[in-house]
């Protein structure tokens, strides 16, 4: 492991055993695991290169054995790290040794689904997908779809403001979340939103969600569903230049089209996709994008026709437009399958997520090949192209000594240059433990302080998710000093009050 | 008073920090356009940042625009129309029913407040595109948060927290937004004769459909008869409107309004306002031009109220009866403005009695300085939210040098 986390506390862990038996009182029979053969499920998430046995894992079924368990840990000086269904990629869900692993798998019912009111009420352990699966009969469904909707739970996706593929045109979590409850730290209860399009008060609403489980756990969710358009169609467009790519990209948003997703891959990533789907990708071009559009039927017959002569003049060397429901699903599925086509070609990989303005696509595509010269590592890029989200995935093989290090090196020095091109280190997968230490390459000290001081209002004791996100810790008290700077001030004249 | 008319962003600094060296509150203000809103701020010196004027850059292409928050808002709006675009969530201009300011206030404001438009059902209010934030705390430290690009996790999403914040947490310098391009074409369906329930009900309907509805409205008749201005061009004999807006390109906005007013037709024959006479329209519903201060309902208070959508049109309906006041509604029902006859509370006890049941929200958007000294101007919050909310503005302000009082009806000594 190349990252340090918060020292385990010496103490909770003598106590182990009786802290267990606490626990127990508190969720019976197998909501509570300690032997370690059962608790190695736990032991990391999507970001398998970080391993770590947690002290113990609690598995709630309500909202006031959380309440309960938190007061415990509260009231004990016990660290707790939230568990949705452990999907996270930048490591939100690893486990402290010293610390309750607090699962929330079993809050799997949706509670309510209000179609006049488009809503649905559902329990935090409920995947992405099953939400729109529970409104499907009715022609409705739940806009964001990370790629991993099948597995991930609505839970996680408030804690990481999960993307994907579609929020280009209708948002990220963030804008598709109303309300929650949520259990602070002390076990206190809140209800935060609810049915209503706006909260009142300050929107902690849309601070909770992103916050990668260190300012709450949430134990209901409410989401607004939209109806279905009426219908959708996707081009696949071949490039023999990524540049040509990336302006038609531009000018597709430029000419005042907002398509329901617009994907590139380089060619390595399109090899290896058609090479594990058939998806009849076209393999002599150098960049690939999937433009989906939809709507009605008219309107998207008429866009499919304007994107189609924006592509040509971009200089496209194929166009292939979706003639049924088969055929876009099948120009998805190489791009939906990119992850796992890389994993075939490669021992490991190593999946970035930088967002950059679109226009500097190309700059950003030649650094990264630069960077994959210099390390000597291959890499694939897939991009969510309409909002400049880069997903390079980095092949390396864990087993050569010092090949990770390389990979992760790679990476770093990838949304370090995001960074520079005006861009930001993470899109849609969290800081977690793997962006943690590159905070300060784009935000001050002061920045991280703001934030920290916020994290203070919510969990004094920063019991919650500890060693995520934030390179240091500091203590709240230290933190929410005010300094009064003394010595001439610029505004002598302000009358005391 | 003192005015403390900064010149940039570092002065805003220095402003701050001798703020808390004299422990003297500030209140903050770009044109002063929603200085009626809320309650009285325990201040006597105002931080001026009408100053910090530019736009920073303007990119079309990438959707973005980054501005310093005192630029005022009709430029930056008439900017991004020279390229066809817009802030899609329609920010509100408070000019004719506050009557306090001839202009559309400042683009700090236009967050700072949070108010936005119809088309908020469809693409989201001032905190969905808020993007990036330079600030200064009540720290006196200046910070940023957020970034200039769309899909952006890093950190805590600080933006959301200071969309809506009505200037308490901190002292915005530039902010970055999202913009969106402007639809090709607009048209509207009119429903004519409905009341307020049966107007929810066909508002639901058209939100329910897959037609890509980004405007529902309902004015019954007699707000309709109180109108000035486009809403007044559709008054016919006291009957109440019902408004549905469809945007896009025209092929696609004529199918799709033909395909509505088929699925509505058990509500009536639906009849077509197009382009700009509907963009008038909807300016009115968004500005709620019935109840103008010039206009028959200017004496009264005017609340915001923000419901579930589909409980908007009982709810408001039962207010109106019980307080003789009028009600028009806006997000298909889940926006319900009310003007209630002048009384000491404003109606705020059966108001927000009513609201409890079935869960929403209401700010006291208008009313005069004696009404809001008596009521609590913002919905009050259950106690432990109410707690959190406290504990949240002091990690940004803790010696509360930035608005002071404005949103709770004790100032904070």
């Amino acid at each position: 492991m190349t990252i340090m986390m918060p020292a385990s506390d010496r103490m909770v862990l003598e106590r182990r055993e009786a802290i267990v038996a606490d626990l127990r009182a508190i969720v019976p029979g197998e909501g509570v695991i300690s032997s370690a053969a059962e608790m190695l499920p736990y032991e990391s998430d999507a970001l398998t290169a970080y391993r770590q046995p947690p002290m113990v894992v609690v598995l709630p079924e309500t909202t006031e054995q959380v309440s309960r368990v938190l007061k415990y840990c509260f009231d004990n000086g016990i660290k707790v790290v939230p568990r949705g269904s452990g999907t996270s990629l930048s490591g939100g869900a690893l486990p402290l040794e010293d610390a309750v692993l607090l699962g929330l798998g079993k809050f799997k019912r949706i509670r309510e689904i209000d179609f006049d009111n488009r809503v649905v009420v559902t329990e935090p352990g409920v995947t992405n997908l099953a939400i729109s699966q529970a409104v499907a009969h009715a022609g409705f469904y739940y806009a964001p779809d990370p790629s991993s909707q099948i597995a991930c739970s609505i839970g996680g996706n408030i804690a990481e403001n999960s993307g994907g593929v579609h929020c280009l045109k209708y948002g990220m979590t963030t804008n598709n979340v109303l309300g929650c409850e949520l259990v602070l730290m002390s076990g206190e209860v809140l209800r935060i939103g609810g049915k209503t399009p706006e909260n009142a008060g300050y929107d902690l609403m849309g601070i909770i969600t992103g916050s990668e489980g260190l300012l709450g756990v949430v134990t209901e969710v409410t989401v607004r569903i939209l109806r279905k358009p009426e219908t959708a169609r996707a081009l696949m467009v071949g490039f023999a230049q990524v540049e040509a790519a990336g302006e038609c990209v531009a000018r597709i948003i430029g000419a005042g089209i907002i398509p329901g997703g617009m994907e590139m891959m380089d060619k390595p990533a399109i090899h290896a996709a058609e090479a594990f789907v058939h998806a009849g990708y076209p393999l002599d071009v150098e960049a690939l994008l999937i433009i989906e559009l939809d709507g009605s039927s008219i309107e998207v017959d008429e866009l499919i026709k304007r994107v189609e002569a924006i592509a040509l003049g971009c200089g496209s060397t194929t166009c292939r437009i979706s003639g049924s429901e088969a055929e876009r699903d099948l120009f998805w599925a190489g791009r939906k399958a990119a992850f796992p086509a890389v994993g075939r070609i490669s021992p490991d990989y190593l999946c970035m997520d930088g967002t950059i303005p679109r226009g500097a696509l190309p700059r950003a595509l030649t650094r990264i090949r630069e960077f994959s010269e210099k390390y000597g590592l291959g890499v694939a890029n897939v991009f969510h192209a309409g909002d400049g989200n880069l997903h390079p995935l980095i092949l390396y093989d864990a087993n050569k000594p010092g090949e990770m290090e390389k990979a992760e090196a790679f990476g770093a020095e990838i949304l370090r240059c995001c960074v520079e091109l005006g861009g930001v280190l993470t899109g849609e997968h969290g800081v977690g433990i793997e962006k943690r230490d590159l905070m300060p390459h784009m935000f001050s000290e002061v920045d991280l302080d703001q934030q920290q001081r916020l994290k203070c209002a919510f969990d004094p004791q920063g019991l919650l998710n500890p060693g995520k996100v934030f390179p240091t810790l500091h203590r709240c008290a230290e933190l929410g000093r005010v300094h009064v700077h003394g010595g001439k001030l610029a505004f002598p004249d302000l009358p005391r009050f | 008073m003192t005015v403390l008319r900064i010149r940039d962003a570092a002065d805003v600094e220095a402003a701050v920090r001798a703020a808390i060296a004299g422990e003297q509150p500030l209140e903050i203000i770009g044109h002063g356009s929603k200085r009626p809103i809320g309650h009285a701020m325990a201040t006597n010196a105002v931080l001026d940042v009408s100053a910090l004027n530019a736009v920073t850059s303007y990119e079309p292409s990438e959707l973005i625009i980054t501005v310093q928050a005192g630029a005022a808002l009709d430029e930056v709006l008439s900017l991004l129309d020279s390229s066809n675009q817009q802030f899609a969530f329609e920010p509100m201009d408070t000019a004719a029913l506050l009557d306090a300011f001839s202009g559309r206030g400042t683009i700090g404001g236009m967050i700072g407040a949070g108010l936005a438009g119809p088309r908020r059902i469809k693409a989201g209010g001032a905190r969905d595109h808020l993007l990036g934030v330079h600030a200064v705390s009540g720290f006196g430290d200046s910070f940023k948060a957020g970034g200039r690009v769309v899909k952006n996790v890093t950190g805590y999403d600080l933006c959301k927290l200071l969309a809506g914040s009505w200037g308490t947490l901190a002292v915005m310098t530039e902010v970055t937004l999202k913009v969106m391009p402007k639809a090709e074409t607009e048209r509207t369906l009119v429903l004519r004769g409905l009341d307020d329930v049966a107007a929810n009900r066909a508002m639901t309907a058209a939100l329910g459909s897959p037609y890509d509805v980004s405007g529902a409205a309902h004015v019954p008749g007699t707000a309709l008869g109180a109108a000035q201005g486009a809403l007044s061009g559709l008054t016919t004999a006291g009957k109440a409107i019902t408004l549905l807006r469809l945007e896009g390109i025209a092929a696609s906005v004529a199918h799709r309004a033909s395909a509505l007013a088929a699925d509505l037709a058990s509500f009536g024959t639906a009849e077509l306002v197009e382009e700009a006479q509907s963009a008038a329209l909807w300016r009115d519903i968004r500005d709620v031009i019935p109840f103008a201060a010039g206009g028959a309902f200017g004496a009264y208070p005017v609340w915001r109220i923000v419901c579930p959508p589909a409980r908007g049109g009982a709810f408001g309906q039962a207010m109106a009866r019980e307080t003789g006041g009028e009600v028009i509604y806006d997000w298909g029902g889940g926006l319900v403005w009310a003007a209630l006859p002048p009384s000491a509370d404003a109606h705020a006890a059966p108001l927000r009695r009513r609201l409890a049941a079935i869960g929403g929200h209401a700010t006291l958007l208008r009313a005069d300085e004696g009404t809001r000294r008596a009521v609590d101007v913002f919905h009050p919050q259950a106690k432990g939210v109410a707690a959190l909310s406290e504990r949240v503005r002091q990690s940004f302000d803790p010696k509360s040098i930035l608005n002071r009082g404005r949103l709770a009806r004790t100032p904070i000594s």
